[in-house]
């Protein structure tokens, strides 16, 4: 069988097999850890009110924030795509740029500010209510998940065929007509694909909701973790949330059946005329200039104010060692994500088949799961199996490596679409090694693909922080986890270089992504598969 | 390329089998596992590197969380100290069998209630339960006498407390231990009907009333004076209840040497550098707890000895050891 071909060759299953066990068997073994519990525990610890409260509470928060974001996005997406507003490529900037405030820095940010005793109070005398519980939760997660949907729904406007609104409009169709009618639905795929982003931030969201105290399955699971360690209710939590990730990742898939919207001929080069706003622009200038305020300009300015007003500069032999460690862990997980990512993306694009397709699954499954879940499983797992593993640098690469490997797979498989295939059969036609003209052939084309696939892994992982938190050595404290600790303690002068410092590796992130993006564009590939695998986790 | 392929696949267990090392491995090192913040004790420990050439990795964390780790990494455990924010965790990992005993050049440092009786741990400093409270927000003439007092109406939705904390978990078992289990439990459930906020620690209830969250606060005492050092109009006041009320429960950080550990002499040093007069005196002007070496007094800001002792109520602290029992009776509260 050809389709069986590929894996007999150690250097295909070798990569496939540690892929599909690294994320599988930690997860399997939750599930069979939970199942350990006897049935009066099950009823004292997970049928109980407080369940139902989590449940309601990550429930509300999900869709509140999607709900959010698409006020902040929508507009946008359109202002930067179908009018005439000036500043059009500095709009689209901003609309990604929140990407550089990962979510706990931003919730950090807010706690600073806010309250009789923030920022904003100290400078102006200005008393805002202080932003917890809630409210606080939202606004962090909003503000940074936003540019999730902002770039697919940007990219799913652009590539609209501009004839379905024409012909529309000629049938009789009043303009508000022809946007609900033609455009809305057209919209509906990368509306999805964005949604799904940022559910899955929500649920995977561990720094925002403990700062803001919003007690959701994650927060939940981290207290309980902290508080005692019973494992069984912790995997029960976990598994928990894995429910509801599975049901959003389901949701999608079924929302997004049948919903392929095809062109009949080529890619039309033709864009939409623009839509002229006339007196219009101020207020959408307005809303971007309190976007930007927001976004931007307060977490930058936030952090500045506390790097002058505090004694900062004890920290700043702690910085360079936390740097020292964040790279320490993040480096070798961006190699090992780029070294197997590269037999993968091979397998999907030089031989797709349900293997290789299943394999691409597991790799995004590892994505999706919710980091401190996913930390969970592994720290039960480990000291179940090989104790001494537990608590090394080694399990937090490969928790790293695992998790971002989606985000490495992305890139590299663009560019094996640009490399030409008969190279590499000429090469075996001259008589080498299938192995040896892969190297000889399209190694060379791939370096800028795999380069890109361990900035992304290498960037991902410097900013993340649940798997972090819970997998890290005694002692390692890296950049986020002095984010995490030192705001957790309202200590905000002592927090903020190190959020300086993370907001500087997340914007390294955002130029990355862009200039990707930009190349995506031209390449054509899939939106909506092209954000999931270039998006970070917060 | 071939063999440059392969290299780089076998490359990869090479990478992960090398993380796996721990990256300082020094021969004189010491492994602690601190209940206690970093903020508070960083400083000392760097001391202690410096003045010994020992160098001391920590795991910051929960008292109870590490707590609960030492039981049951039990034998198996990297920890060469456990260095707790309350006497009931030391109890609970004593009563587990992990501490070896302190010889008595050590325990005779201290008085015989800043110790227990095995002699395997020992108080490093001390520490009360206080009310703070915003003084403009509420009558000062009229703060509540009895931690009871707070599930009155008139409190509602305006107390801080962090039920999450090894402070907070502590003094919950003390409670157990002062008016039983059930009215422990009646007074968790009358706090969260009467709408009290969950903080994460200390430091955050005290900023919750500064930045107007909350009006009244249940804390540890000495936060509050590191709060004030940093910037004397921090608008937040503190005081006890009422003589003798369970509320003022004063409670010790205490340290003890792991059984398995194999740097007994290193960790031992550690210890002695607690409770020499260089670290006490950091505890009580740095941190401002009570240092509990007679020679050291305490900061002169605090509530004298003498008068601590007449307000707290009376409990034996390795009595507080039953810290699983209060996290199910948390947890059953649906505080965890």
């Amino acid at each position: 069988m050809t389709l069986q071909t590929p894996y007999r060759r150690w250097y295909f299953w070798l990569p496939a097999l540690l892929v599909v066990l690294g994320v599988t068997v930690p997860l399997g073994y939750l599930l069979a850890r939970a199942a350990q519990a006897d049935l009066a525990q099950l009823d004292a610890l997970v049928w109980r009110a407080r369940t139902w409260h989590l449940f309601v509470n990550t429930t509300l928060l999900g869709m509140g924030v999607l709900a959010v974001a698409t006020l902040l996005a929508f507009p946008l997406a359109w202002l930067t795509t179908r009018t005439d507003l000036r500043g059009r490529r500095l709009l689209t900037l901003l609309g990604v740029l929140p990407l550089a405030v990962p979510g706990y820095v931003m919730a950090y940010v807010l706690l600073a500010t806010t309250g009789d005793y923030g920022t904003l109070a100290r400078l102006t005398g200005l008393g805002v209510p202080r932003l917890g519980g809630y409210p606080g939760a939202l606004v962090a997660l909003s503000l940074y998940t936003f540019p999730y949907l902002f770039l697919n729904l940007r990219a799913a406007l652009a590539g609209l065929d501009p004839a379905l609104e024409e012909t529309a409009q000629s049938l009789g169709y009043t303009p508000v007509q022809v946007f609900r009618r033609v455009v809305l639905p057209q919209l509906r795929p990368a509306f999805y694909a964005g949604a799904l982003l940022v559910g899955l931030h929500v649920l995977g969201d561990f720094g925002v909701v403990s700062l803001m105290r919003f007690e959701t399955f994650s927060y939940a699971l981290y207290l309980q973790y902290n508080a005692s360690y019973d494992r069984i209710y912790a995997a029960w939590l976990a598994l928990m949330l894995l429910v509801m990730t599975a049901s959003v990742l389901v949701l999608e898939a079924r929302l997004l059946r049948g919903l392929l919207f095809h062109r009949t001929g080529a890619v039309p080069a033709r864009a939409a005329a623009p839509a002229e706003l006339g007196a219009w622009r101020w207020p959408a200038y307005g809303f971007a200039a309190l976007l930007t305020l927001a976004a931007v300009a307060l977490p930058v300015l936030t952090v500045g104010y506390w790097m002058l007003h505090s004694d900062a500069a004890s920290a700043w032999g702690d910085l360079g060692a936390a740097l020292g460690r964040s790279v320490l862990a993040s480096a070798p997980a961006a190699g090992v994500a780029a070294v197997l990512a590269l037999p993968l993306a091979y397998l999907s694009v030089r031989r797709p088949s349900a293997a290789s397709r299943g394999l691409e699954r597991i790799a995004y499954l590892g994505y999706a799961t919710p980091p401190l879940a996913f930390a969970l499983a592994l720290i039960v797992f480990t000291l179940a199996t090989v104790p001494a593993v537990y608590q090394t640098l080694g399990l937090l690469v490969f928790a790293y490596a695992m998790h971002f490997l989606a985000e490495a797979i992305g890139p590299v498989r663009s560019a094996l679409y640009q490399a030409p295939p008969r190279l590499e059969e000429a090469a075996r036609g001259l008589g080498r090694t299938p192995l040896r003209a892969f190297f000889a052939a399209t190694f060379p084309l791939l370096r800028g693909g795999l380069l890109v696939s361990v900035a992304f892994v290498f960037l991902s992982a410097m900013k993340e922080l649940p798997l972090t938190f819970l997998l890290s050595p005694i002692g390692f404290e890296t950049l986020a986890l002095g984010v995490w600790g030192y705001s957790n303690e309202a200590l905000f002068g002592r927090a903020a270089p190190y959020a300086l410092a993370i907001i500087l590796f997340s914007a390294a992130f955002v130029g990355l992504l862009l200039s990707q993006e930009g190349g995506a564009a031209k390449r054509a590939g899939p939106p909506a598969k092209q954000g999931a695998a270039l998006t970070a986790s917060g | 390329m071939t063999r440059y392929f392969a290299g780089l696949l076998l490359l990869l267990p090479l990478l992960m089998l090398s993380a796996c090392e721990t990256p300082e491995q020094e021969p004189e090192s010491l492994a602690l596992y601190s209940g206690r913040s970093k903020a508070l004790v960083e400083p000392l420990i760097d001391r202690f590197e410096a003045a010994t050439g020992i160098s001391v990795e920590v795991r910051y964390g929960d008292t109870a969380q590490l707590a609960v780790a030492l039981t049951e990494e039990g034998d198996q455990t990297g920890a060469d100290l456990f260095w707790a924010q309350d006497g009931g965790a030391l109890g609970a990992v004593q009563a587990a069998g992990l501490l070896a005993p302190l010889p008595d050049s050590l325990t005779g440092r201290v008085d015989a209630r800043y110790r227990n009786a095995a002699g395997t741990w020992i108080a490093t400093s001390g520490r009360a339960r206080t009310l703070a409270y915003a003084p403009g927000r509420v009558d000062t003439t009229a703060l509540p006498q009895s931690l009871f007092d707070l599930t009155d109406p008139q409190y509602e939705g305006r107390v801080g407390w962090a039920p999450t904390n090894g402070s907070f978990q502590a003094h919950v078992t003390a409670l157990r231990r002062l008016v039983g289990d059930d009215s422990t439990r009646a007074w968790l459930d009358a706090m969260q009907a009467n709408g009290a906020v969950a903080y994460s620690n200390n430091r955050a209830i005290l900023d919750g009333i500064a930045a107007g969250e909350v009006d009244l606060g249940l804390p540890n005492h000495y936060y509050l004076y590191g709060k004030k050092a940093d910037d004397p109009s921090y608008p937040v006041e503190q005081t006890f209840f009422a003589a003798g009320d369970p509320g003022n429960l004063v409670n010790v950080a205490g340290v003890g040497v792991l059984a398995g550990s194999a740097n007994q002499d290193a960790a031992l040093r550690f210890v002695a550098y607690l409770l020499s007069d260089d670290a006490q005196r950091y505890f009580a002007d740095e941190t401002y707890e009570y240092p509990v070496v007679q020679g050291v007094t305490p900061n002169a800001r605090l509530a004298g000895r003498e008068q601590l002792t007449a307000l707290q109520p009376t409990v034996d602290l390795e009595e507080l050891r039953d810290l699983e029992a209060t996290l199910n009776l948390l947890r059953e509260a649906g505080l965890l």
